[in-house]
């Protein structure tokens, strides 16, 4: 049937040069049809056409009575006889039913009649009905010359408004009075029959979306910890074996120089446990670490205070990868002087109330240089080139404290978006009282640099409630949708707004 | 890290009138220090409000925790004055604390000093409350090790006593109170006060408390909780004694000398204090406060080398002037004098620190480090990441839950029993979700199912990450284990789909199924009673090894409706988890 009728179409184009209006010329053949062979004409480029919407009035039920009868105030003043008699309302509405309602508001409006204690009396001679007169004239032409006389029947919801679409029609560039049946796709038949050499293919609309992949997706926290990973592999450091979050506090504290009565480790800030409570043993070193707490050395003149076996003992939750750092060094000063580079991105723990900004378990990225050349200036350094990995110049460094680092530095980098300097981490070189215990030989200098993997992430992937990141709260979907991590390019805030992608997992 | 509150116009005025607020910020953050805000910027100021800063000080740097503190350190480092030279003067007879036995029991030690003829106003007078207030904070671990008592010297007659008294014999009415109360009342009086409430457990439980009393029996203080109203210092007071006692003898020293530095700077003769002798029950006698300056001995080369400069030992000693530090230079050392004010210079690092920031961080040379090391993962975390990577491709998407859940979580919500072997159970969570650490990746993974409940199904998770079990054989009598769990979950549970995803798994590291070999390292599902899953649709995962050998790596299963309804769950879920540490 659409096939006949675009060939009709084509022909009557080939011998008339163009149809005019398609409804005069296809009578017969719904707007919808024509329009679907319109479609497909156009997208072989064989026609090309113009919409021609025609609007027009048609008459409801309740004005084909009128129409017929005359309007319900006509039919009312005509019920009403001449002379001062007139007519009870009672009587009019045993006759005319709801009709008598309507139609004498109407009269009494037009001053055709007046009301006289329960009855009716002209006040008009003769009248003409224009609702009638009106209704006639649209019957007769769809339309009425004046607005008011439309506005006032459609008011009275005695017709109502209708359109007519139809289509000018003219040769398009592929014009041809012959039809050929295109394909949508390339398939497999057509290789093997060689139908696709002679085949058309429909247009294809570019201006799409593809169909979603059903993909597995990677984490987007995981993925910038791939790309720090990365970034310390380039530049020739070993990860730690950080697979252990109960640390004892001697390993998480007092190797690292941190006083007993420190504040970081108060029960407010730190995560003790209640089983298991102690460690099983300390290890040997640890009177080295007792003396240089009680009373220094290498130096130092110590804290100077009463250190406590138990306290170092207690088992905590790790509040830092540092504590695996010390290890490692103390690991390295067992055997001959090496320069060495170790990292980690691991979980961390502190006992805050969780909230946009603060998880109770979060990860730490950590990197540690040992090496006798190692100082500020090389620390500097080397930060340079690893922030500018990641896309961060400009650093700056302001001096501050941490109880194992001294001289102790705050990293900090221009964002020329944000129009403020945004810290980026902490570092510094270890304290002697901490590498000497641990059994490094003097002149051995190790700089240390720490930051958060959540932050740069949040800021990466435009996150800013952390606990959208981490936990089981993480809405999948984000997931999904985030792009590859690469820190040196621009994203999140400082990129566009990607659009929202399809919701599927 | 300690915050205060300067006044903007005094400091300003005091360093020259050479800054604005953003050249301000600048030389905080050269010094170490950070201007958090200015209460005149962005237009906050209530009328009638002088503008204040508010400083963030470093933790350790309880001489920069006032006014007078900070306009001195920094005038010094713009070079605008010397260092004040702080000085003991002696006296004929200085006023005496004799200690009784018993505070040996609660707070055993005491140190004092006197300031004379101070002249104190509204700021003077506040700043010496407000470093108080900080010092107790900080330094003083909320009184507990360290507790300030001041009082006006013309109130009270010495020689003093510091003893430890049972609560209902002491007698005296608090400070700002009229009411006379004796110990016990004390106690409970302060129950309702917000600020003294905090220090009461530090003494309450003992039989005895730490009392200071003048020569006529006046209670001065009771500390470490509060002064008496007789002695207390008023605008008009001219001479102050201060005592402080302690459980922790540096620290107190510590805490003395900050404070009369600080304030000495009011005195008649400024810098100056005169001393007082503490005398102990074993005949021993001290005099506080030592002021002497304490030297330490360093050199330029370990000074340059750590910071990467190259100063000869004159520019250094130059530069060390900027940091308040005198210094002398005898042959090849640098000899730093360290004054009473600055008891956080513990090593040469912590002068090679005030060097840098005297340098200036930010002018220091960067100095390629060119030292060859081989980089190298670690070896479980790369494993984590092939299997990782392996159920990425095959279609699951990575969770990445807590490692820290509710009890009821990892056992009675699986349908497990705790058998007390397994989980590491923390002391002090401020949530119920932080009550253990995980021993299975499973309850995590369902949380975050349930919280996607509007996505379409099937819904597809993973983790790989660690699991914390107790091992009473290793040092912290806890260890990590690495787990692999993946879940299914659909309108129809599916075990075939997780049962795939663990077949791929296993091919990807080089095991096969006993249903396809039956030699080398091989795995086989053996079905068990699993109270976890539906009865008869769970299974332990086995390894077997070349030599037959078979290890339990976990369980795959359909979970019981009875724990997707503990997750509030209403589709079928599939899952498996795995320990994956055999296969590195």
């Amino acid at each position: 049937m659409s096939e006949e009728l675009k060939l009709t179409i084509l022909k009557k184009l080939d011998s008339e040069g163009s149809i005019e209006d398609t409804t005069a010329a296809f009578k017969d053949v719904s707007e919808d049809v024509v329009l679907g062979a319109l479609k497909s004409l156009e997208s072989q480029e064989k026609v090309t056409y113009v919409t021609l919407t025609t609007e027009f009035w048609t008459i409801e039920a309740e004005g084909k009575d009128q129409l017929e009868n005359g309007s319900y105030e006509a039919r009312i003043f005509e019920a009403v006889p001449v002379g001062s008699q007139g007519i009870t309302i009672k009587d009019l509405e045993a006759k005319f039913g709801k009709v008598a309602k309507l139609g004498q508001g109407k009269c009494l409006a037009n001053k055709w009649v007046k009301k006289d204690g329960a009855s009716l009396v002209r006040v008009a001679d003769s009248i003409v009905d224009q609702v009638k007169a009106g209704l006639e004239t649209v019957h007769a032409t769809g339309t009425h010359p004046s607005k008011d006389a439309i506005k006032d029947l459609k008011r009275r919801k005695l017709i109502k408004a209708n359109k007519t679409i139809s289509y000018a029609v003219s040769k398009g560039a592929q014009f041809s009075t012959e039809l050929k049946k295109q394909a949508t796709d390339l398939t497999m038949e057509m290789m093997q029959s060689g139908a696709w050499k002679s085949a058309e293919f429909k247009k294809f609309n570019f201006k799409s979306l593809g169909v979603n992949p059903n993909s597995g997706n990677l984490h987007p926290l995981m993925k910038v910890r791939e790309e720090f990973r990365q970034v310390f592999f380039e530049t020739g450091f070993e990860e730690m074996p950080t697979n252990n979050f109960v640390e004892s506090s001697f390993w998480n504290f007092d190797a690292l120089f941190v006083p007993q009565k420190h504040s970081a480790r108060d029960l407010q800030d730190t995560f003790y446990l209640t089983d298991p409570t102690v460690a099983n043993s300390l290890p040997d070193f640890w009177e080295t670490v007792k003396d240089v707490h009680e009373k220094g050395g290498y130096g130092s003149i110590g804290y100077r205070y009463p250190w406590s076996e138990d306290e170092a003992k207690k088992l905590v939750l790790r509040t830092h990868t540092t504590a695996v750092s010390a290890h490692m060094l103390n690991k390295l000063a067992q055997g001959p002087y090496r320069p060495a580079k170790y990292f980690s991105i691991d979980r961390v723990y502190r006992n805050e109330t969780v909230d946009a900004t603060h998880l109770a378990e979060f990860h730490q990225v950590e990197g540690v240089i040992a090496d006798k050349n190692m100082s500020l200036g090389s620390l500097i350094s080397f930060l340079d080139i690893f922030f500018k990995k990641m896309g961060m110049t400009d650093l700056r460094f302001k001096p501050t404290y941490n109880p194992y680092t001294e001289p102790s530095m705050e990293i900090f980098s221009y964002h020329e978006g944000l129009g403020e300097w945004l810290e980026l981490g902490n570092s510094g070189m270890f304290r002697p009282e901490m590498l000497r215990s641990l059994g490094l030989e003097e002149g051995v200098q190790v700089a240390g640099f720490g930051l958060s993997l959540e932050r740069p992430t949040m800021f990466k992937y435009n996150i800013s409630n952390i606990r959208e990141l981490m936990g089981h709260g993480v809405d999948l979907g984000m997931v999904a949708r985030n792009p590859a991590c690469r820190l040196d390019k621009k994203m999140g805030k400082e990129a566009l707004q990607r659009p929202e992608a399809v919701d599927e997992i | 890290m300690p915050t205060i509150d300067i006044d903007k116009k005094e400091l300003f005025d005091y360093l020259g009138n050479q800054f604005d607020t953003a050249s301000f910020r600048e030389l905080c953050f050269e010094f170490g220090i950070e201007l958090e805000e200015d209460s005149s910027e962005k237009g906050q100021l209530a009328e009638g409000k002088r503008a204040q800063l508010k400083i963030d000080i470093p933790a350790n740097r309880y001489d920069l925790l006032c006014f007078e503190g900070v306009s001195h350190a920094l005038g010094v480092f713009l070079r605008r004055e010397d260092p004040p030279l702080y000085k003991v003067v002696p006296v004929a007879e200085p006023h005496r604390i004799t200690v009784s036995p018993e505070c040996a029991q609660v707070r055993p030690f005491v140190v004092g000093a006197v300031l004379r003829g101070v002249t104190l106003n509204a700021e003077r007078y506040q700043s010496f409350i407000d470093l108080q207030d900080k010092l107790h904070h900080n330094l003083c671990k909320k009184r507990e090790l360290v507790s300030i008592g001041t009082h006006d010297l013309d109130t009270v007659e010495g020689p003093f006593t510091y003893e430890a008294q049972r609560p209902e014999d002491i007698k005296f009415v608090p400070l700002n109170q009229t009411e006379e109360m004796d110990g016990h009342r004390v106690i409970e009086f302060y129950e309702e006060d917000q600020h003294i409430e905090k220090f009461l457990h530090i003494i309450r439980h003992s039989p005895v408390f730490p009392v200071v009393y003048d020569a006529k029996r006046r209670v001065m203080s009771l500390p470490p909780l509060i002064n008496s109203e007789h002695s207390k210092i008023s605008l008009d007071t001219r001479n102050i004694i201060i005592e402080i006692t302690a459980t922790d003898l540096t620290k107190v020293n510590m805490v003395l000398n900050i404070l009369v530095t600080m304030f000495s700077k009011y005195c008649a003769e400024p810098f100056t204090v005169e001393p007082v002798e503490v005398v102990y029950p074993d005949g021993k006698k001290f005099v506080y406060p030592d002021l002497e300056q304490r030297t330490m001995s360093t050199t330029g080369k370990y000074l340059n080398g750590i910071i990467g400069i190259e100063k000869s030992n004159e520019e250094i000693a130059e530069l060390l002037k900027k940091m308040s530090l005198e210094a002398k230079i005898q042959g090849d050392n640098i000899n730093v004098k360290l004054p009473a004010t600055r008891p956080d210079i513990l090593q040469e690092c912590d002068i090679a620190e005030d060097l840098a920031i005297a340098f200036g961080y930010n002018r220091i040379p960067r100095v390629q480090n060119n030292e060859a090391t081989v980089s190298a993962p670690y070896p479980l975390n790369k494993l984590s990441d092939i299997v990782r990577r392996e159920v990425a491709l095959a279609g699951w998407t990575e969770a990445l839950t807590f490692s820290l859940c509710s009890h009821d979580n990892n056992f009675a919500h699986l349908r497990r029993k705790d058998m007390g072997d397994e989980v590491v159970v923390l002391k002090n969570p401020k949530s119920s979700e932080n009550q253990v650490c995980r021993t299975l990746l499973l309850p995590g993974l369902l949380k975050t199912v349930c919280e996607n409940k509007r996505y379409a199904l099937p819904i597809r998770v993973f983790e790989v990450s660690d699991v914390v079990l107790k091992n009473p054989a290793v040092e912290r009598g806890a260890q990590n284990r690495r787990h692999a769990c993946a879940l299914y979950a659909s309108n129809e549970a599916r075990f075939e789909i997780v049962q795939g995803l663990l077949d791929e798994v296993m091919k990807s590291l080089n095991v096969i199924s006993v249903v396809e070999a039956n030699e080398g390292m091989r795995y086989c599902l053996e079905e068990a009673d699993i109270p976890m899953y539906l009865p008869g649709r769970g299974a332990n995962v086995m390894l077997i090894g070349e030599d037959g050998s078979s290890t339990e790596l976990g369980t795959i299963g359909i979970l019981h409706p009875e724990v997707l309804g503990n997750f509030d769950l209403k589709t079928p879920v599939s899952a498996f988890e795995i320990n994956i540490e055999p296969f590195l």
